[in-house]
C-alpha cells in the first residue's frame, strides 16, 4: 500500500504537466489486485459452480419433466413432479385432494429437527457454559472430548444407539433385570429413536459455536449482574443470554438444517417405517422410480431451508444492528 | 438534617482544603455514627493443601456508616479479596461479616444490599447507558415509574443526561466510569464498594473524579469501601485508611494518623517518603517517648498506641519534618550534602549520614530564600521535637 501510495507523487512533483501522459500508477494496481484476487477466489467458484450449482440446475429442470417408466426422466415437459409433491389425484374417482403421506412426512422432518434443535441447546448450552468456564488450559481438552464422536463414521455410531435402544438392547435389558419393566419398552423404530440419534449426532455443532461465543463473555458482566440483585435465571435471561445469541443462533442453523435433510439416522433408527424428508426423496430415486417428484421435493426442500435461514438472518442482523 | 449539614461541610473541606492533614483535622468527631460493615475474624484460603493461599488472614475491622474507608495496600495484599467478601463473590473461609449488625456471610450477592463499582466498569455491552443504570432497580421490582425517576436522578447526579440512550461502547472511559458509579447507587445500597475505580482514568480525570467520588457520597450519604494502591488518592479522599499487607491490616486510621503516626515500617515506607533511623529509648513519657539518637541527640517522639517503647529502636521522619542547616554541630545529625532535587515548589536535599546511610529533607522554597547548600556541604540536619516517630518493628 504504501508504495502505492508514494509512487505516483515524485513524477507529480518533477513533472506536473507530464501527468496525462504519464502512467497512472495506482490504475495499474488496481488493475493487478482485481486480477490476483479473481485467480485467488477461481477454485472456489469452479467447486461452487460445477459442484454445486451444475447440479442444482439438473434437479430443477428434471422436476419439469415426466418420469421414465423404470427410473430416469422423459424428455417432455410435465408439472407432475410438483404437483406431487403436495397434491395427489384419487385413484378412483380422479378428485385432487392434499397429499397426507407427504405432508405428514414434512411436518415430522419440519417438528424432529426443530425439537432436535431445541435439545442440542439444552443440553449444548450447559456443556459449552462448562468448558468456557474452565481454566483455559483445561478448554481444549474438553472441546476434544466433545468433537470424539465425530471423528467417529455416522453409521457406526447410528448402529451402537441401536445397539442400546433396541428391545434386546441395552436400557431395556437394565430394565428387566431390575425389575421395572415386564416387557421391552418400543423405543428403536419410532420417532424418539430418529430424535436421540439426530441430537446426538449434530450436538457438537451446537456446542462448538455455543462455545465460541461463551469464550468471548466477560464473566465480570456475570458478577456485576448478580451483584446488582439479579437471581441466576435473570441473568442468564437478561445478559448471559443476549451476549451469546450470535452463537446460539450460529448452532441452531448448524444442527437444524442437516437435521431436516437427515437420511442416515432416520433409516436406521426410524427403521424405514418413520421417513422424513431425506428418505422420501431417495425413494423417489430408488423404489419409487418416479425422479421428477424427488427432484422436487429435493428443490422444497432447499426451499424450507433457505426461507428458515432468511428468518434466522433477518433476526440476527435485526439484533446486530440494535446493539451496534 | 444534622446529617445533610455534615455532608455539605465534607464537600466545601474537599474543594477548598488540599492539606490531608488539615482536613481530617476539620473533620473531628465526624464518622462516629453506627457500624455498617463489620468483619469478625474474616480469613479467606485458596487453594487447599500444599497450594494453599491465605489471602485474607484474620481480619477484624469495624467500618461505620456514611464513611469513605480506604483499602489501600500493594497489589496481591488481600484488598480486592476482602471488597470480594463483602460483594458475596467469595465466601470466608473462617470468620463472620455483618452488616448492621446481620450476618450477611452465607448469602449470595444479589442478596446482600452492597453494590460495587468494578474496576473494569463491566458495563453490559447490549444495553443503553439508561438500561444499564436502571438494571438493579428492575432487579428488585420496584415500579415503572419508580424506575424511570431513580434513572433520571442518577443521570443527572452524575451528569450523564446528554448521553442517556447511548451504548456503553460509544461513551469514553470517564463516562462509562460515571455510569458504573451511577448503576451502583442507584438501588440505593447501604455500602458502596469500589474496586480501584480510577486506576483505567488518565491523571487529570482522575483527579476530576476524586472530587466527584466524594461528591456523591456526601451527596447520597452511603458508606464508601474504597480499594487503592495510590497513596495519595486514599490521602485525599478517605475519612479512614486501612493499609494492608499479605492479608493483614497492619493500621487503621486518619490519612493524618497514618501519615503522620505510622505504626509499622512497612506503612511508613509505603506511604510517603520516609527516613528511618536507629535510636535508644531514654525513658517513656506520657504521651511519647526520649530516645536518643546514634548521634548523640536526644528528642522526643512519638509512640503507636498500645506499645511500650524500650531499648534499641527503629523511628521514621518524614523529609518535610526536618531541616538543613549549614552550621554541622547545630543540628540533631551531621552529614554530607550528596545531590540537591529541585522539584519546583520544594526541594530534596540528599544527605549522607555516617551511621544510617541517606538521609532525605525536603524544603519548601520560599521567594528570596535561595539556599545556598553546594553539594559536598557538610551540613546538619535540624529535627523537631516530635517529629520522630518510634516504629512497632
Amino acid at each position: 500500500m504504501a508504495a502505492q501510495d508514494t509512487s505516483p507523487a515524485p513524477e507529480e512533483v518533477a513533472a506536473p504537466t507530464m501527468a496525462p501522459h504519464g502512467t497512472d500508477y495506482a490504475a495499474i494496481a488496481m488493475r493487478r489486485e482485481r486480477r490476483n484476487n479473481l485467480a485467488l477466489v477461481s477454485p472456489a467458484l469452479l467447486i461452487l459452480v460445477v459442484g454445486a450449482s451444475g447440479p442444482l440446475v439438473v434437479m430443477l429442470i428434471y422436476s419439469f419433466l415426466a418420469a421414465g417408466d423404470y427410473g430416469g426422466v422423459v424428455w417432455e415437459f410435465s408439472t407432475q413432479g410438483w404437483f406431487q409433491v403436495f397434491l395427489q389425484r384419487d385413484m378412483f374417482d380422479d378428485t385432487i385432494g392434499f397429499a397426507d403421506a407427504h405432508l405428514s412426512i414434512f411436518w415430522r422432518s419440519l417438528s424432529l429437527a426443530f425439537i432436535t434443535t431445541v435439545l442440542c441447546v439444552i443440553f449444548g448450552f450447559p456443556t459449552a457454559y462448562f468448558i468456557a468456564t474452565r481454566p483455559p488450559e483445561q478448554r481444549s481438552l474438553w472441546l476434544f472430548l466433545v468433537t470424539i464422536p465425530f471423528w467417529t463414521n455416522l453409521l457406526i455410531r447410528t448402529y451402537a444407539i441401536m445397539e442400546v435402544i433396541r428391545n434386546e438392547g441395552l436400557v431395556n435389558t437394565a430394565l428387566m433385570k431390575a425389575g421395572l419393566i415386564s416387557q421391552p419398552i418400543q423405543m428403536l423404530y419410532t420417532d424418539f429413536a430418529i430424535m436421540l440419534g439426530m441430537t446426538y449426532v449434530y450436538l457438537p455443532l451446537m456446542v462448538l459455536p455455543l462455545y465460541a461465543s461463551m469464550e468471548k463473555l466477560d464473566f465480570r458482566l456475570v458478577e456485576a449482574s448478580y451483584d446488582l440483585y439479579a437471581s441466576r435465571m435473570n441473568t442468564l435471561r437478561r445478559i448471559i443470554l443476549p451476549l451469546v445469541k450470535p452463537g446460539l443462533i450460529a448452532g441452531s442453523i448448524l444442527v437444524f438444517v442437516p437435521c431436516l435433510g437427515a437420511y442416515v439416522t432416520p433409516r436406521v433408527l426410524g427403521g424405514g417405517k418413520r421417513l422424513m424428508l431425506g428418505n422420501l426423496i431417495e425413494l423417489q430415486f430408488g423404489q419409487g422410480r418416479n425422479w421428477p417428484l424427488g427432484a422436487a421435493l429435493s428443490i422444497t426442500l432447499l426451499l424450507i431451508v433457505m426461507v428458515a435461514l432468511l428468518i434466522y438472518v433477518r433476526n440476527a442482523s435485526r439484533q446486530g444492528g440494535a446493539h451496534g | 438534617m444534622y446529617r445533610a449539614c455534615e455532608g455539605v461541610g465534607k464537600l466545601q473541606a474537599t474543594v477548598t482544603q488540599v492539606q490531608p492533614g488539615e482536613r481530617a483535622a476539620a473533620r473531628l468527631g465526624t464518622g462516629q455514627g453506627a457500624v455498617a460493615i463489620a468483619l469478625k475474624g474474616v480469613s479467606k484460603v485458596f487453594g487447599s493443601g500444599a497450594d494453599a493461599f491465605k489471602a485474607v488472614d484474620d481480619v477484624s475491622v469495624d467500618i461505620r456508616q456514611n464513611e469513605f474507608f480506604t483499602l489501600l495496600g500493594p497489589s496481591g495484599c488481600g484488598k480486592t479479596t476482602l471488597l470480594r467478601l463483602i460483594a458475596g463473590f467469595e465466601h470466608p473461609t473462617s470468620g463472620e461479616i455483618r452488616l448492621k449488625g446481620k450476618d450477611i456471610s452465607p448469602l449470595p450477592p444479589f442478596d446482600r444490599p452492597v453494590n460495587t463499582v468494578f474496576q473494569s466498569y463491566a458495563l453490559f455491552p447490549h444495553m443503553t447507558v439508561a438500561q444499564n443504570i436502571a438494571f438493579g432497580l428492575e432487579m428488585l421490582r420496584r415500579p415503572k415509574s419508580e424506575v424511570q425517576e431513580t434513572v433520571d436522578r442518577m443521570l443527572k447526579l452524575v451528569r450523564m443526561e446528554q448521553l442517556a440512550n447511548r451504548r456503553t461502547s460509544q461513551i469514553s472511559g470517564g463516562q462509562q466510569q460515571r455510569v458504573a458509579l451511577a448503576r451502583a447507587l442507584a438501588p440505593q445500597p447501604e455500602v458502596l464498594l469500589l474496586d480501584e475505580p480510577l486506576s483505567a482514568l488518565d491523571y487529570k480525570l482522575r483527579k476530576e473524579m476524586q472530587i466527584e467520588l466524594k461528591r456523591l457520597q456526601s451527596e447520597t450519604g452511603i458508606t464508601f469501601i474504597f480499594v487503592t494502591h495510590d497513596q495519595e488518592e486514599a490521602l485525599t479522599m478517605s475519612d479512614r485508611i486501612a493499609v494492608m499487607s499479605e492479608g493483614n491490616i497492619l493500621q487503621i486510621g486518619s490519612p493524618r494518623e497514618i501519615y503522620d503516626h505510622p505504626a509499622q515500617r512497612f506503612v511508613a515506607d509505603f506511604i510517603g517518603e520516609s527516613n528511618f533511623l536507629k535510636a535508644e529509648v531514654v525513658r517513656p513519657l506520657d504521651p511519647g517517648a526520649e530516645i536518643r539518637l546514634p548521634s548523640g541527640a536526644t528528642l522526643t517522639a512519638g509512640v503507636p498506641e498500645g506499645m511500650r517503647p524500650a531499648g534499641s529502636v527503629t523511628v521514621v521522619v518524614r523529609p518535610e519534618h526536618a531541616r538543613v542547616v549549614a552550621d554541622p554541630a547545630a543540628g540533631a545529625l551531621r552529614g554530607r550534602l550528596t545531590n540537591i532535587v529541585y522539584f519546583g515548589t520544594d526541594t530534596h536535599y540528599h544527605v549522607e549520614l555516617p551511621q544510617d546511610g541517606e538521609f532525605i529533607v525536603r524544603m519548601q522554597n520560599q521567594r528570596g530564600s535561595e539556599a545556598s547548600f553546594e553539594t559536598g556541604d557538610e551540613v546538619g540536619i535540624e529535627i523537631g521535637d516530635g517529629a520522630p516517630q518510634v516504629l512497632k518493628d
